[in-house]
């Protein structure tokens, strides 16, 4: 009881917050400005060290209004800070470096725009480590918000997102982030979707008018935490999607999440997954294993309250992946606070209904196969499907504070001698053997030349002459690194066979 | 200047493939003692590959092989001997394989033609028009599952497919053991290749680990999107990066499933398209799987040197690169037959793309072309059967670079 109450207190905390938010920022507009962060409860300095992403080390670069923000990415090196002024931005921005970061400046309530117009298709795109996406208004574009690939250690908080596309921010195959205290809206699929990413914190977030809400997929160790999802299609998803090379969902804590009527019409584009969520659909968990749900307030989603499902449910037509084990299992349903939901279900649901003499559909269902899951006090909820689950042994997930790791993900590129070697048959083998001609002369010829003097070696292959007759002119070697020539340099002098 | 460069590595790739093992005459071949490019030799004699992309598997990040720029490659098969890959090297290029002796790995497997053949789909023993097209063996050494419908899960597995369908090289496991013992030069050459066996008569798992082996060292990871993803942003020009970023992007979603550092998921995925005109509609891996959701599904091929393997599609359906974007562009299922009901992918829909946006995605996916490791076809072959029976070898050694 102590718990319910402090979620309200929360919960009216957080309407004061978005309330506001619009009374703040919002003016001319309807949509809510992020929320403070004095809000966070975990907001404290250097609360992403954990992460590295915002550890500034380098220059500060800023860009005004009528200038480019790629130039700026262009010109940044790793630990530099990107500080993005007031103004309208119509580009694509692309990061393929670590430990970037982008901060917007909000200056009197106005704040930095970029606006793809409907003509470009994301906004950001990122595969660096160590990235950070701050304060930005994004807005208009035809694919993502922000989306990395393969970029671990990100933050990406304070955004404010409407109408990008596809989805809002996704963390693609990314590592150890944080996405906090973002607000998205009008997103045709999932506003905030971690996909095949591990180790993430989705928290203090606010998504309504979106298709899909929150939708973690095909990723571990995810904690969604005081998130505000109202007037999705669908509040909060976990899915395990077939045909992606990552083959599991599992470990995803959800809780002290505000679900509240999430019944849009769905507008999801034809085929999608989330095209076949009904409307007034909460959460959904599907063919997702080790999922906690736990402390949240689901209320006035008219379709199920929450739905636990595998892949034969609502329509979803995929074709199926025999490395993909279809059914949600061991699903933990703790203390929730339900109430109002299942007012207008689908069809299927109804008859299920009509099979338990209810007139109203479910704060919970579970269909199709899975084993292993449990429910607490279940007689709180109507429920359809449960009577497999057991009495959970688990009471809470207070042991969890966080997903993420201690220290940051290792940075990609480690040791020198690796490196060396790894140029050296990656790249140099091609045109050099080490006791016989191929295209180049011999190592052993090499060597002879250039004993003792790795530098010469460094520095001819970045603009090589022609020297001899009897070979060809070598192409320049100037997309390594210095440092990367070094180590090969040093590496080819060291060979003996 | 640029093109001066792009020359450059041409010829020197051509160099390479001249250079790179002398091959004495047939009745006294020595088999290689080092590895091809790419690759280490250890102490044991093996060769392990050495790519830069390994350095990325320090940071204990991302699964491997899932998408990014600095991203780890998946599992590969090395660890053959220089002599099993070279000896691979001479039956990979020698017709008598083949029933009559007509039919090589190497023709529909042409080197100067990205490992295909240049045809719709291929064609096998007597002039047998097969039902689909030959795939690229660029980087096959880190697939797990090969075929257009997926159906062997090794290479090995993978090769007496077409040694034994009597529509592709003909031949039975007994003709195959009878003709190569009958060659000395090939018993030679295993005695060579596998040094400790206890028989000396050729036996299958030799031949399928030679063939193996051989392919497994057709590694092609070091383009200039390459060198992008390494880091030296100036490798790729303006339009080609506009092009990854498409590429990339979520409308286009190419890297959904082209997924680098091998551009492709090594998933299966039915995107819908129809049979060309007349043949029956190809079920693919619903065969494979006994699944009927799978129907139409295909292995997600790689575009590396994709500029090289025209014409497109597991049936040869588009000629050019830009004719296959356009199938992409054209709207989700636009091509089904009306008696088809087929599970497409829920990437596939309607990106709507200019033509502006489709003309950087050629100029993007030309960008992984390397064959800096370009492997030669030997100049006679163990079996005596004249080289230049095969048409694909005679063009590859006209690829004759700047040597005496």
């Amino acid at each position: 009881m102590k718990i319910a109450k402090r979620i309200l207190l929360v919960v009216a905390i957080f309407a004061i917050g978005i309330y506001c938010g619009k009374l703040f920022f919002g003016r001319g507009s309807d949509i809510p400005a992020p929320v403070p962060t004095y809000f966070s409860q975990s907001a404290q300095p250097g609360d992403s060290v954990g992460i590295g992403a915002g550890t500034v080390t380098g220059k500060i670069i800023d860009v005004k209004n009528g200038s480019s923000i790629q130039e700026a990415v262009g010109k940044a090196s790793p630990g530099d800070l990107i500080r993005i002024y007031p103004g309208v931005y119509h580009e694509t921005v692309y990061i393929d470096k670590d430990n970037i970061s982008l901060q917007g400046v909000i200056v009197n309530g106005e704040w930095p725009t970029l606006d793809g117009e409907k003509k470009q298709n994301d906004a950001i795109l990122y595969s660096g480590n160590g990235v950070l996406v701050e304060n930005l208004k994004i807005t208009n574009y035809k694919g993502n918000g922000i989306m990395g690939q393969a970029g671990n250690n990100y933050v990406i908080r304070n955004n404010w997102i409407v109408d990008t596309g596809v989805y809002g921010i996704f963390p693609q195959f990314g590592k150890n982030g944080v996405v906090e205290r973002n607000i998205l809206s009008g997103i045709e699929d999932a506003a905030i979707y971690i996909g095949m990413c591990d180790n993430v914190d989705v928290r203090f977030n606010e998504v309504y008018g979106n298709v899909a809400g929150i939708e973690i997929e095909n990723s571990r160790h995810a904690l969604v935490e005081y998130n505000y999802a109202h007037d999705n299609t669908g509040g909060i998803l976990a899915f395990l999607t077939p045909g992606l090379p990552i083959k599991t969902c599992y470990d995803v804590i959800i809780r002290n999440n505000y679900v509240y009527n999430n019944n849009t019409k769905n507008f999801g584009a034809v085929g999608s997954t989330v095209s076949h969520i009904p409307k007034g659909t909460g959460m959904l968990i599907m063919a997702a294993d080790d999922i906690t749900i736990e402390n949240n307030i689901v209320t006035g989603n008219d379709n199920a309250g929450i739905t636990i499902t595998d892949y034969g449910y609502a329509g979803v037509d995929h074709a199926s992946d025999p490395e993909s084990e279809p059914n949600s299992d061991r699903i933990t349903l703790l203390d929730n606070f339900m109430s109002n939901n299942g007012a207008d279900p689908v069809a299927d649901v109804k008859a299920i209904m009509m099979t338990k003499l209810s007139k109203l559909g479910p704060d919970i269902i579970a269909v199709g196969g899975g084993q292993g899951s449990c429910v607490v006090n279940p007689g709180r909820y109507r429920t359809f499907g449960l009577d497999a689950y057991a009495n959970c042994q688990a009471r809470d997930t207070r042991s969890v504070k966080t997903y993420l790791l201690d220290k940051p993900v290792a940075p990609r590129v480690t040791a020198t001698i690796e490196k060396g070697k790894m140029t050296y048959y990656g790249v140099c083998s091609g045109c050099h053997a080490y006791s016989t001609r191929l295209v180049g002369p011999p190592v052993n010829t090499i060597q002879a030349l250039y004993k003792n003097n790795a530098q010469g070696i460094v520095d001819f292959i970045a603009n090589p002459v022609h020297k001899r007759d009897d070979y060809p002119e070598m192409p320049p070697q100037n997309y390594l690194t210095e440092e990367t020539r070094k180590a090969v340099a040093e590496y080819m002098l060291s060979l003996t066979k | 200047m640029r093109a001066l460069f792009f020359l450059a590595v041409i010829g020197a790739a051509a160099a390479v493939a001249v250079a790179l093992r002398s091959t004495p005459a047939a009745n006294s071949i020595t088999l290689c003692n080092t590895c091809p490019p790419g690759f280490e030799l250890t102490d044991n004699n093996l060769c392990k590959l050495r790519s830069l992309y390994q350095l990325y598997e320090s940071g204990q990040g991302n699964e491997p092989g899932v998408g990014g720029l600095k991203t780890a490659l998946p599992n590969v098969r090395d660890g053959f001997t220089p002599q099993q890959i070279d000896l691979g090297r001479y039956l990979f290029f020698d017709p008598v394989l083949s029933n009559d002796g007509t039919v090589s790995c190497a023709t529909c497997h042409q080197p100067d033609k990205g490992f295909s053949d240049g045809l719709k789909t291929s064609v096998g023993l007597h002039n047998t028009t097969l039902k689909r097209a030959a795939p690229s063996l660029w980087n096959v050494a880190f697939y797990k599952k090969f075929f257009w419908d997926a159906r062997a899960t090794s290479l090995e597995e993978q090769m007496t497919g077409p040694l034994y369908s009597p529509d592709e090289m003909g031949t039975t496991r007994e003709q195959l053991l009878k003709t190569l013992n009958a060659i000395e030069s090939y018993r030679d050459l295993f005695q060579q290749a596998f040094p400790s066996r206890t028989s000396g008569a050729i036996a299958l798992d030799e031949i399928y680990t030679a063939i193996t082996a051989f392919e497994s060292s057709l590694i092609s990871l070091n383009s200039r999107y390459d060198q992008y993803a390494h880091g030296y942003h100036e490798a790729l020009r303006k339009e080609e990066i506009e092009g990854l970023n498409i590429f990339r992007s979520f409308v286009a979603r190419c890297a959904e499933c082209h997924t680098p550092p091998l551009f492709t998921n090594q998933q299966v995925a039915v995107i819908g398209l129809a049979s060309p005109e007349g043949a029956a509609f190809d079920a693919g891996a619903q065969e494979t799987f006994h699944d009927a959701s799978l129907r139409g599904a295909f292995k997600v091929p790689s575009l590396r040197n994709i500029d090289r393997t025209a014409p497109y599609t597991h049936a040869g359906r588009f000629n050019s690169l830009r004719e296959m974007i356009a199938f992409y562009s054209a709207g989700r299922g636009h091509e089904v037959p009306p008696t088809e009901k087929l599970h497409i992918h829920w990437h596939i829909w309607e990106p709507k793309l200019t033509d502006y946006e489709m003309d950087r995605l050629v100029d993007f996916v030309k960008t992984l072309t390397d064959e800096s490791f370009m492997p030669r076809a030997p100049e006679s072959l163990p079996s005596g059967i004249a080289i230049d029976k095969n048409k694909n070898q005679k063009t590859l050694s006209s690829l004759s670079p700047n040597t005496p």
